[in-house]
């Protein structure tokens, strides 16, 4: 069983300043699976999955206990640099964030760049096979050299994904990657996740319940803090066994 | 955490100490400053800021700096009733009045003014703006007002006021720029509600605006004044440079000093000891003028912050 | 209630009329400054002047000194005032970082005479034991140095705090992220502001007084005096000789072609990526 986990978080609760933001959270994350985290606005599931790369420190006040493991290893042990754990965990983030002064070569390789990890590796095979990956690649492929911001929302959100591919983590984390896109780029990106499974472990925040019902293998739903319920995706939906979480997917609050 | 502290602590680390900079610069001039005063102060005490003789003569050493506190108040004092109202003036006909087309230009040329190097004002001091100010302000005034005491004397030019007038204008573009930024930042929905009252445009601006922004104009006027205080070479080629009573600013139509016109002068050719000591001394006062009005500058726009809230209605 | 009327109006055109007025009146010196500058400079303008040193009539020492002391004070002020800028920019959460900061505010406030005072009792007296470029690299270097932190600031914190998360959930290091993605992306900011602290310090001519001297030969080392446009402006000023008075006016034509093209050609060039 734990050898199928990819990703664990035992007994996690953080804070910002007094505020405390997550109690006492316990999931398990399936090797190559699509695992979606929902639930109300500041319900916490953003926090949650920023503990899952240790980009949660980088807020100042920010704290944490418990642990995150990964392949069974604590991420937060005492002796793990932060860098090493984001270059195996990948982000990509609720607003597209493509580098503003490079163009859509230089975003997707700058993974590699930024992190000393290039040599050995073909930066031209890299960038093709991401942004292949990321469905892109015929959109841009004659556009490399055009600035990463000049595309379209929906592309620039692929673009990011491109980018965290490119470092071949093994978990990718997705924030909230439709909030800001279009209905149709919104599928692209929905399509793209469930491929991406083949190859990585996926976990998705989303304020859409009908996208995690799409695209997840299971649900985790979150509300004020703290898990609710975790399950199958379909069981979770479609035999809830917390009030809360019917009242949540019906639609009777938030 | 071994690996941490290689990576990006050292980073955190070297350039916080790279930042300690400024405190090593401040610590460095002002222990300069102290340690090169000490001498002077020892010797004349609280009177070497309250003495107005200056001698340099062996056996007769007296080192007095009040006549340079005033020249410095008083150029200073000039600058700012000159250059207040005019850069006020331009900052309100920027934001308020002027039409896009002319507001990037003028403001540039505004800016331009700050650009201009001191040493050349200086220049264009000795022999443009002197003989303008000489024929056209100073004898006038001195023919009609000279019975007024600070109106007398033969007016040559080169003296407190016309140091006082070019101040004026290289202030203007510190208390313009700061001010212009205050009067954008005025919300217009304060404007909106002084014109549906039936407020003309100048009544907007002076009962409104102006009150509303009042706090960072104080600030725009400080910080014009910190500059006037410290302005070196212009003034220096432009104020007369004499030392002792002479320097004391009873009329403005005479030959004066100030704190950095004094240094300038005669510092490096001070072989002696106390003599450089005292133009150290007056290189201290100076620092802490400029320390004070800096903090005062602060203290004061943050408490008018304060107020502001209730003083808008 | 008519005439109360009129006469607010009145009172508004006649004010709209003063703020003009006040416009005019600032640009009047401005154009005046250029205007002689440019009248009374360009006719001493030849290869002679230029090259030749001072005693042969020229400014060859000044404008190769001026270009010396900026080259030097950059070299020194630039780095320390950039790398001051990252700290406080990001890392400036803390007391430290706002002591900084408050000191930097200070140091661009106090008179540059002051700081020329500074330099010559720990350079000149402490360290070489005599007027030496270095020694006025310093001094300016001091003046640099605040103006360059904060601008570096500014311009750093306009950058998206998004650049830098996406970066580092790459993996990369906080140091990396900055010089490779941050610095970057705040490059137009960077660039201008840093021009424009560099334009300033070639027309200053107080701490110049104390450090470098003045020199009519061409550079003579790195512990000898030398010259520079400010202070061959300011010592010939005040020469009675009208030959040397209209050499000054050449040096300042120089000088203020100089400072100028720095300004303008780095607003020009700037135009529209710094305006909000």
């Amino acid at each position: 069983m734990s050898t199928n986990m990819k990703m664990q978080s035992i007994g996690l609760n953080a804070w910002f300043g007094q505020k405390q933001a997550l109690k006492d959270i316990n999931i398990s994350i399936k090797t190559n699976s699509v695992t979606a985290i929902i639930g109300p606005s500041g319900c916490g599931k953003s926090t949650f999955i920023r503990t899952l790369n240790r980009m949660h420190e980088l807020t100042p006040s920010a704290k944490l206990s418990g642990q995150i493991l990964l392949d069974g290893k604590n991420i937060y042990d005492k002796d793990i640099d932060p860098v090493m754990i984001r270059r195996r965990v990948g982000m990509v983030f609720q607003k597209p964030n493509p580098f503003p002064t490079m163009s859509i070569y230089d975003n997707v390789a700058a993974g590699l760049r930024l992190t000393g990890t290039k040599k050995g590796r073909n930066l031209d095979e890299v960038v093709r096979h991401s942004l292949e990956q990321a469905t892109l690649w015929d959109e841009v492929k004659d556009d490399l050299k055009k600035p990463g911001t000049s595309i379209s929302g929906g592309q620039q959100q692929r673009l990011c994904i491109a980018r965290a591919i490119a470092l071949q983590p093994e978990v990718i984390l997705m924030d909230e990657p439709c909030s800001a896109l279009d209905p149709i780029a919104t599928a692209k990106i929905e399509a793209l996740v469930v491929q991406l499974k083949e190859d990585y472990t996926v976990v998705i925040v989303t304020h859409n319940m009908q996208q995690a019902a799409r695209v997840s293998d299971f649900t985790a739903f979150m509300y004020l803090g703290q898990l609710i319920e975790f399950g199958y995706t379909t069981s979770v939906f479609e035999n809830p066994r917390s009030e809360l979480t019917e009242k949540y997917i019906t639609g009777k609050f938030g | 955490m071994a690996r941490k502290i290689k990576g990006d602590n050292i980073f955190k680390i070297i350039t916080g100490v790279i930042a300690a900079s400024a405190i090593v610069i401040l610590l460095l001039t002002t222990y300069v400053l102290v340690n090169g005063s000490t001498l002077v102060f020892s010797q004349f005490g609280l009177g070497f800021l309250t003495s107005t003789s200056w001698n340099p003569v062996e056996g007769r050493l007296a080192f007095g700096l009040l006549p340079y506190i005033l020249g410095t108040l008083v150029t200073s004092g000039i600058a700012l009733l000159i250059g207040v109202p005019l850069s006020l003036g331009i900052a309100i006909f920027l934001v308020e009045m002027a039409p896009k087309k002319v507001r990037v230009p003028i403001s540039y040329l505004v800016e331009l003014l700050a650009a201009v190097p001191s040493v050349i004002y200086g220049l264009w001091g000795i022999f443009v703006l002197r003989f303008w100010v000489l024929n056209n302000l100073e004898k006038p005034l001195n023919h009609y007002l000279g019975w007024i005491s600070v109106f007398s004397g033969t007016p040559f030019g080169l003296d407190i006021f016309t140091a006082g007038i070019i101040l004026s204008i290289m202030i203007i573009p510190t208390i313009a720029s700061v001010s212009k930024e205050v009067i954008s930042a005025v919300p217009d929905s304060i404007r909106e509600g002084a014109y549906s009252i039936g407020a003309t445009k100048w009544e907007v601006i002076r009962n409104w605006v102006l009150s509303y922004g009042r706090s960072g104009i104080f600030g725009a006027i400080i910080l014009g004044l910190g500059r006037a205080i410290g302005e070196t070479m212009a003034v220096t080629m432009i104020i007369g440079n004499v030392t002792g009573p002479n320097a004391i600013p009873t009329s403005l139509f005479k030959a004066g000093q100030t704190l950095p016109s004094l240094i300038a002068n005669g510092f490096i050719e001070s072989p002696d000891p106390v003599q450089k000591s005292a133009y150290v001394g007056a290189g201290l006062v100076l620092l802490a003028i400029s320390i004070v009005i800096n903090i005062a500058a602060y203290v004061m726009v943050t408490r008018l912050l304060k107020v502001k809230g209730g003083a808008v209605e | 209630m008519l005439s109360g009327y009129s006469f607010r109006n009145f009172k508004n055109k006649l004010f709209f009329a003063l703020c003009l007025v006040c416009v005019v009146v600032a640009v009047i010196p401005l154009a005046s400054i250029l205007f002689e500058v440019i009248a009374r400079g360009a006719s001493q303008i030849n290869v002679q002047f230029l090259t030749a040193n001072s005693l042969q009539g020229g400014i060859g020492p000044a404008i190769q000194g001026t270009f010396i002391i900026i080259a030097f004070t950059s070299i020194v002020g630039i780095p320390i005032g950039v790398l001051s800028g990252v700290y406080l920019a990001e890392f400036g959460d803390n007391k430290y970082a706002s002591a900084v900061r408050t000191i930097n505010n200070v140091l661009t406030e106090v008179p540059s005479i002051v700081v020329g005072i500074t330099a010559f009792a720990i350079i000149v007296v402490g360290i070489t034991g005599t007027y030496s470029p270095f020694a006025g690299a310093i001094a300016l270097s001091f003046i640099l140095i605040p103006i360059v932190a904060r601008t570096t600031e500014e311009s750093l914190k306009l950058v998206p705090n998004s650049a830098r998360e996406a970066a580092l959930a790459l993996g990369a290091h906080k140091w990396r992220s900055t010089f490779s993605v941050v610095v970057p992306a705040a490059r137009s900011g960077l660039v201008t502001g840093t021009l424009l602290a560099v334009a300033r310090i070639a027309g200053e001519t107080a701490p110049l007084l104390f450090t470098i001297l003045g020199n009519n030969y061409f550079f003579q080392g790195l512990n000898q005096p030398m010259d520079a446009l400010p202070l061959r402006i300011f010592n010939n000023s005040r020469q009675p000789s009208p030959e040397l008075q209209a050499q000054a006016w050449g040096a300042a034509l120089i000088l203020i072609l100089i400072v100028l093209a720095l300004n303008i050609g780095v607003r020009l060039a700037s135009r529209g990526k710094l305006r909000r």
